[in-house]
């Protein structure tokens, strides 16, 4: 199974949808490469342009945000467009039911936490890196700050979604299940 | 303990239970348009599975940009269009026959009753207006619809909203859904199915069953269903009469899939229409939802009638009852795009397409173009639009821009006045 983690960006915002994760205008693209300069390009937190384009996003590979995260659109295009850009984990305190199983159906992970675990995350200054232990249900996030502790939590993924992650995606899944 | 509508779906197509909470259904129908699909084709094709596991259950059309507005989306056009001929897909939906797929694929006949039906589309939902379970999905998962005519769905989990009471005149099942949105907010319902029961629902036509249900998954739901009754069989009739021998007959067969008496519900609202107003949206979520006279006053751009929410014959209507004989506000822009070939011809023959035209108002060919701001009416920064839409996030419709989700009624007002109004201003000097 692939492995899961490494540095992490945090995305302080409930209801991240997936028009602002990948704009419509980039739906006519037909590779996925195409989508990587534009992941997050028009997100507002705190009413103010995210910067999509900085050395921590070039460097993440896992995002971690609030509530209902990857609402919207069906588009798996804003999958794809964390996946072109090496992001493999995306931990949140809960997701839209499209975007959760299309990162599953991709065979990366969607990994929800509660909210006081979500919190924590945010409360750790310094720049985090997350590891990820998928057999276990663990994670363990570490700040660049010496002085914070690392941060473990624990988390409940389906056996079915498990599957796919292990499978490498739903197509090869049912491809050899059905 | 009884079942719920989605409990007796799921039954009659279940194939695998690969985890206790997890169930693959065999697929009735899989709807495919030329944003989420040529992707999926492109896919198949790399990894030599180009093949299509019924080419009879799938339905194929160009709607959000058509036609072709430049390289990219005439690249998307032919993809679907060889792929269709390719594997011999009948029921595809090229320039002229095209119409936005959520009002099309209902008025070919395609949903009954009983059916499952995913597209790689969120608005997927609409059709559970038919008392089908119709879910959005990703590219991967329609895929594998495409492929193997199955997709994976969690156990279901149903709740009920339960709408009463008697609609004023100018408020419509937009107001209704809107409200309902505002109440369980943008994830009340995720991983959930709502149910839209009660007399309110019972005494609508199926133009506004599909407006309810279409803004489910604005409130996070997997699917919106009404139950299928006497107005489903009538709608249906032209398509099913070979089957039954009388419309008693199918309504009677069509009630096989109510829900249970007794069936459980994770939590019912209840909903009474007879104090509700006009309603609109004010932010960039879709629960940001105000009463009408709270926002009248803000100043509109653009008003843009149509998509899969408000772009039937009924909405045009609405809309036409307000602008008949009277003119778009200046400086302010109409689009008009009716949803699809059949109720542009019916406009026209009704003459709504005059009335829109002598409002000044530019009557698009059916798509859903602007309401996703891929062409055909997108905002430009700080612009403001008056749209019957269903989604108001931040760049939905052009990058800075801003979107107030409403009726058709609704809109036609703001046209008229340049302003958000309500409409009821119009309606009611009408009937004294």
């Amino acid at each position: 199974m692939k492995t899961f983690g490494g540095p992490a960006v945090l995305l302080d915002r409930n209801d991240i949808n997936t028009d602002e994760i990948i704009p419509a205008k980039y739906l006519t693209e037909i590779t996925k490469i195409a989508l990587k300069p534009h992941l997050l390009e028009d997100l507002l937190l705190n009413g103010k342009p995210f910067d999509s384009q900085s050395q921590a996003m070039k460097q993440a590979k896992v995002v971690i945000t609030r509530a209902n995260f990857g609402c919207g659109s069906s588009r798996e295009h804003a999958v794809w467009a964390f996946e072109v850009n090496d992001i493999n984990v995306v931990i949140a305190e809960s997701f839209a039911r499209i975007f959760r199983q299309n990162m599953f159906n991709c065979g990366i992970l969607a990994m929800e936490l509660s909210k006081s675990d979500i919190d924590a995350l945010f409360a750790l200054s310094g720049e985090l890196t997350v590891e990820v232990d998928v057999e276990k249900g663990v994670m363990v996030a570490t700040s660049s700050d010496a002085s914070q502790d690392s941060l473990k939590c624990s988390f409940v993924l389906n056996p079915y979604d498990k599957n796919l992650v292990s499978a490498g995606g739903w197509l090869a899944f049912a491809d050899a299940n059905y | 303990m009884g079942k719920t509508i989605t409990d007796k779906i799921f039954d009659a197509h279940l194939r695998d239970t690969p985890t206790p909470e997890n169930m693959v259904l065999d697929l009735d129908v899989v709807l495919c348009h030329e944003i989420t699909t040529p992707i999926a084709i492109m896919d198949l094709m790399e990894k030599g599975m180009d093949r299509v596991y019924d080419p009879a259950r799938i339905k194929a059309v160009i709607d959000h940009v058509t036609p072709a507005k430049d390289s990219k989306t005439a690249a998307q056009g032919k993809i679907m269009r060889d792929w269709a001929k390719r594997h011999n897909i009948k029921d595809f939906f090229d320039v002229g026959a095209n119409g936005v797929c959520h009002a099309l694929f209902p008025e070919k006949g395609f949903i009954r009753p009983g059916y499952t039906v995913i597209m790689g589309d969120s608005h997927t939902c609409t059709h559970g207006a038919f008392g089908a379970f119709a879910a959005g999905v990703g590219t991967t998962d329609l895929e594998v619809g495409i492929l193997k005519g199955v997709c994976t769905f969690r156990a279901p989990v149903s709740m009920k909203v339960e709408i009463t009471g008697q609609l004023q005149r100018g408020v419509t099942a937009k107001d209704v859904i809107l409200a309902i949105i505002k109440k369980l907010t943008v994830n009340g319902a995720t991983d959930r199915v709502i149910e839209f029961v009660g007399p309110v629902v019972d005494s609508m036509g199926m133009a506004a069953r599909m407006t309810l249900c279409n803004m489910a998954v604005e409130a996070g739901a997997t699917s919106g269903l009404c139950y299928p009754d006497r107005v489903t069989a009538e709608y249906l009739w032209p398509f099913v009469k070979d089957d039954y021998a009388t419309i008693d007959d199918a309504v009677k067969d069509f009630s096989k899939w109510h829900s249970d008496p007794d069936a459980e519900y994770i939590e019912t609202l209840y909903l009474d229409v007879s104090e509700l107003v006009p309603m609109v949206t004010y932010g960039y979520k879709p629960d940001h939802v105000k009463d009408i006279k709270d926002m009248e006053g803000t100043p509109v751009d653009q008003i843009y009638i149509g998509s899969c929410t408000n772009g039937r014959i009924e909405d045009l209507r609405d809309a036409a009852s307000i602008l008949k004989g009277r003119t778009l506000a200046p400086g302010v822009r109409g689009i008009v795009t009716p949803a699809t070939p059949a109720i542009y011809s019916q406009a026209l023959a009704e003459g709504i397409i005059k009335i829109f035209m002598d409002a000044g108002f530019c009557v698009l060919n059916p798509t859903c173009g602007a309401c996703l701001g891929m062409s055909s009416g997108v905002l430009a920064e700080g612009e403001v639009c008056a749209s019957t839409t269903n989604r108001n996030f931040n760049g939905r419709m052009g990058k800075g821009g801003m979107v107030h989700l409403m009726s058709p009624f609704s809109a036609a007002a703001a046209a008229v006045t340049g302003t958000i109004t309500d409409p009821r201003h119009f309606l009611v000097s009408e009937e004294v």
